[in-house]
């Protein structure tokens, strides 16, 4: 990027400063993604706005409109938006007073070539986030309702504002997929403790950062077809989301379009390494998975294709799993293909990578390495209290033709849609039945039954009409802890194994979750306490727990499995959270030796996959272990490893036992 | 939406993309199921499908394109016309392929009143809905998983019968319905009942690439299909005709394809191996092995046709395993190995 212009136009200058005023410390990450959403928001997709409603957000909106064309529609959609508003439907008012049918525009068409403002994205439905992910996927609104069939095209950038807090609380991950940019305000709200130095550079690199006009933007929009990526550009993000871990090929696509943007911004017709090192940081490492290994091995060009992602992708894919041959044979002939090229590419390819790991926050690469888990497990949670559907309470999900009976409610207004159209034929039979009262009586008597009461009525309903609403419920979860209290863990990290539960406890508190404990330490397990609301008395019984002893991990699994049997048969949703290395020594009938224990434990850990229960396995070892992860995929479970808080970390945590207890899974949060 | 990703130019899949073309060679195998990661081509592949599909010939002015040489299967005003004796005109047209949006209501699916004449005329009439312009094709819903439960039903319903019986107010419709079925969906979303599972003949797990020279392609060629759709199609267009001759060759072909008792027995024995639930299982293994031999243009189902389709034909269909829980797709591929002596 060029410094700052030399002779940035009033209007210009005129954004920058209210733009520092209203936030200092904004970063940089958000005023690039400011004017590259703005030159292509169709093909970037969107963007994702991390941030409480405040200041920050606001600014970046409003920096967004000065830089948007005037007129751009910009249309709010709030966060329980109906299909109808959503995609368009009958107008029922106008199509009554027409006569004839009448079609009303969604949001989604309404807002074509302009903006979706999404509000509290991180608890929009899935059912919703499908839609909208259909919508810019085949960029345009397939209309299948209220006897209409249409097809509007539409193309419009979406922004996502998540005002999620913790990291359960997400935008859906479908949507998440195909919007470009991740930005995060959150830091700026409590942004003093970003302190000095940090505040300096940050400045400095603000002051280098060009801010742009509405006019360069439309410049960039104009240039946009014409810039041409080379090959080297294309090969290098790809294989940086590769290293980052990211799965989904839109990724580098996005990354790719940015690119693109940002030369077209700066009024360039070709995309440089710069630009690329820009949308690898832009996109690909708020997507990052997992750490990528340092640069050792520079020569990426061999056929071994073991990159990093197999451990991380692990809970998702069967590791067992070959991999499928048909991609291996399309590797060697595209390689055949492909052999002059490599060499220059692993070069900039390591730029771009070091560009997105820059682009990491340092402190959050332990939370970046179980990033994927820590989304499953955050899937199972949300998911969790399974959605009774056709319930009598709860929050309305839609209508369905049916009548008012068993104490489903009626819905006027599906009821009246249904009935519309038919008025003209129904006005019409209620005339013939008038005509008929002068007939004999028994005709009168066939009429009467056919319409009732068809006196002056201006809508016609009939029992066909009938809709009612349907609803959707969670029902109470049940969040059940086991915890692994024998030696080996007692003497590692039971201390912090408590600590964690605590602050999941504080989670379920905060869902209104029901809790039980269960530990297994010795020759079998005991349930603590059994499934309560009670979180202290949960808390209690922890923090009385005595570690010690062996470790019966089967019979601790079985014992879990039978509780959320049980629980499962009361109507509640069962969620296990295992804590443990998964070093089990001590097999189902109290016996010790490792491996007939071993054998129990998988055996055990494939009987609970069948119970398809959510599950989380927190490994409590002090490192990593393949076991404990073995154990997870086997149990179907969750892997997330309990940061570690360093060699250091822990002696000192060993006298402040609860305090750094406390703070440690709470750095990874 | 104007100019779809030509089918060839999918990298990889291999097994989706032969799953779709064994469903448009021999429709009987019963829909296509695709589950799998986000970003793998799922929805490009399906919607690509409708340009490879060789045109059929339909009834002109029957609004459910029935077949002119169909007999029983056809709708009530094409077998009138038959009956009465009338020549039938016949026209080629494009089979369809039917996307059912998200948010669909009912009766958009099955077919309503004709809002427009009702409205301004006063008339009941029928106005066909999705399936009816399904008929004979493909109806294809995307994240399958997040469809209405009622919806479900509906078309499960109608998928088995293949025909679409409406019954409202006066209205009583019932025309034929017979569609493959196409689904696809991610299943971190949430997962599909058994039963709308059983529904579907293939099943297919579809994995984001993870080598990288495949991943470049991919992202070369989209990129370069963005740029310039119709360029790219037209690039596109000798493979797309290639696999086009080959469906076409495959369905006049698939009557002459000759199934031994010797691949019955291998069918038996692999599902009993496996211990899949009912027949449908068989069929569908036999009927998909029959579909891949006629598009290699075998003259009959060997071993390794069905080899090929066991996985999306079986690993839907087994019972969970307590003591053996490897993941379907290996525990099909182990029976397979351990039958065919790998």
């Amino acid at each position: 990027m060029t410094p700052a212009m030399p002779e940035a136009s009033a209007p210009a200058r005129l954004t920058e400063e209210r733009w520092r005023c209203a936030h200092p410390a904004l970063s940089i990450a958000a005023l690039h993604a400011v004017s590259l959403f703005a030159v292509d928001p169709v093909g970037t997709g969107g963007v994702v706005i991390r941030a409480l409603p405040g200041p920050a957000r606001d600014g970046w909106l409003q920096c967004l409109n000065s830089l948007l064309p005037q007129g751009t529609p910009l249309r709010r959609v709030p966060l329980h938006i109906n299909d109808e508003r959503l995609l368009g439907g009958l107008d029922l008012a106008a199509t009554l007073q027409a006569g004839r049918p009448v079609a009303q525009q969604g949001v989604l068409t309404l807002a074509d070539g302009g903006i979706v403002l999404l509000a509290m994205a991180e608890r929009l439905a899935p059912a919703t986030a499908a839609r909208l992910a259909a919508v810019l996927d085949t960029q345009e609104v397939a209309l299948a309702r209220d006897g209409l069939a249409t097809r509007h095209a539409t193309r419009f950038g979406v922004i996502a504002l998540d005002e999620g807090l913790d990291d359960d609380e997400r935008v859906a991950p479908a949507l998440l997929d195909r919007l470009a940019f991740s930005i995060d305000l959150h830091p700026l709200i409590d942004g003093a403790g970003t302190g000095g130095e940090d505040q300096r550079a940050l400045d400095q690199d603000l002051a280098d950062t060009p801010i742009w006009t509405a006019a360069d933007i439309a410049s960039a929009r104009a240039l946009l077809p014409q810039v041409e990526v080379s090959e080297e550009i294309v090969s290098a993000l790809v294989s940086t989301a590769l290293a980052l871990g990211v799965a989904s090929l839109r990724a580098p696509l996005l990354a790719l379009r940015v690119a693109r943007a940002s030369a077209a911004l700066d009024g360039r017709v070709h995309v440089t390494d710069d630009d690329a090192r820009l949308a690898a940081a832009l996109v690909l490492a708020p997507r990052a998975t997992q750490v990528p290994t340092p640069p050792t091995e520079p020569p990426p060009d061999d056929e071994d294709p073991p990159e990093p992602p197999q451990p991380e992708e692990a809970p998702d894919t069967p590791p067992e799993e070959p991999a499928e041959p048909p991609p291996q044979g399309d590797d060697e002939s595209l390689q055949d293909e492909e052999t002059p090229e490599p060499p220059p590419v692993g070069d900039l390819e390591d730029r771009v990578l070091d560009a997105a790991q820059a682009a990491i926050p340092a402190g959050l690469l332990a939370a970046l390495m179980s990033g994927q888990d820590r989304r499953a497990s955050a899937q199972a949670s949300g998911r969790a209290g399974a959605v009774q559907q056709g319930q009598k309470r709860g929050r309305p999900s839609g209508a369905r033709r049916g009548e008012p009976r068993a104490g489903a409610r009626l819905n006027v207004i599906e009821t009246l849609r249904a009935a519309a159209p038919w008025q003209k034929i129904r006005h019409a039979e209620v005339e013939r039945a008038r005509a008929l009262d002068d007939a004999p009586p028994r005709a009168r008597v066939a009429a009467k039954s056919s319409a009732v009461h068809p006196s002056r009525a201006r809508v016609q309903v009939r029992r066909d009409d009938f809709h009612v609403t349907r609803f959707k419920q969670r029902s109470a979860t049940t969040t059940l802890f086991v915890v692994d209290a024998s030696g080996s863990s007692a003497l590692n990290r039971l201390a912090e194994a408590k600590g964690a539960v605590e602050l999941l406890l504080a989670d379920c508190y905060v869902r209104r979750d029901q809790v039980a404990v269960l530990a297994f330490r010795g020759k079998g397990c005991e349930l603590l306490l059994p499934p309560t609301r009670s979180l202290v008395r949960a808390k209690r019984s922890l923090a009385g727990l005595p570690g010690g002893g062996g470790t019966p991990l089967a019979s601790g699994i079985d014992a879990a499995a039978a509780l959320a049997a049980s629980i499962a048969r009361r109507g509640e949703t069962p969620i296990v959270v295992l804590l443990t290395d998964g070093r089990g020594n001590v097999a189902r009938d109290g016996s010790p030796g490792r491996a007939r224990a071993g054998e129990d434990v998988q055996l055990a850990a494939r009987q609970f996959r069948t119970a398809s229960v959510r599950a989380l396995l927190i490994d409590t070892s002090p490192q990593p272990q393949a076991a404990a992860r073995q154990l997870a995929h086997e149990m179907g479970a969750s892997y997330l490893p309990l940061p570690y808080a360093g060699a250091t970390a822990l002696s000192q945590a060993v006298a402040l036992a609860t305090k750094s207890v406390s703070t440690a899974p709470a750095a990874s949060r | 939406m104007s100019v779809q990703f030509p089918f060839s130019a999918i990298v990889g899949q291999d097994e989706m993309k032969l799953a779709i073309l064994i469903a448009a060679v021999d429709p009987s195998v019963g829909g296509v199921l695709v589950f799998g990661d986000r970003g793998t081509g799922k929805s490009t592949a399906v919607r690509a499908l409708a340009a490879m599909l060789p045109k059929m010939r339909a009834v002109t002015g029957c609004r459910y394109h029935c077949d002119p040489e169909a007999g029983g299967s056809a709708c009530e005003d094409c077998r009138a016309l038959k009956l009465a004796g009338k020549p039938v005109k016949s026209h080629l047209m494009p089979v369809p392929v039917v996307d059912l949006p998200l948010g669909a209501t009912e009766d958009r699916v099955v077919g309503a009143l004709d809002l427009e004449r009702a409205l301004s005329q006063g008339v009941k009439a029928y106005e066909p809905g999705l399936l009816a312009r399904a008929n004979r094709g493909f109806l294809y819903i995307d994240e399958v998983n997040l469809l209405e439960d009622h919806l479900v039903d509906l078309l499960i319903d109608v998928a088995a019968s293949g025909e679409n019986v409406v019954e409202r107010e006066g209205l009583s419709v019932r025309h034929p319905a017979r569609f493959v079925l196409v689904g696809s969906g991610n299943p971190e979303e949430g997962e599909l009942r058994p039963q709308l599972l059983d529904r579907f003949g293939l099943s297919v797990e579809v994995k984001t690439p993870t080598d990288l020279p495949s991943r470049i392609e991919v992202v070369r060629r989209r990129d370069q299909f963005e740029r310039d759709p119709a360029g790219f199609t037209e690039k596109w267009k000798k493979e797309d005709e290639r696999v086009r001759r080959s469906i076409v060759k495959g369905k006049s072909h698939i009557a002459e394809v000759a199934v031994p008792d010797a691949a019955l027995e291998r069918a038996a024995q692999l599902c009993m191996a496996l211990g899949t639930d009912g027949l449908r299982g068989e069929l569908t293994l036999i009927r998909a092995a029959r579909a891949l031999a006629a598009l290699q243009g075998a003259a009959a189902v060997g071993d390794e046709h069905l080899k090929r389709v066991a996985p999306p034909a079986l690993r839907h269909r087994l019972r969970r395993n307590p003591l053996d829980d490897a993941g379907s797709t290996v525990r099909v591929d182990r029976a397979v190995a351990e039958l065919f002596g790998a």
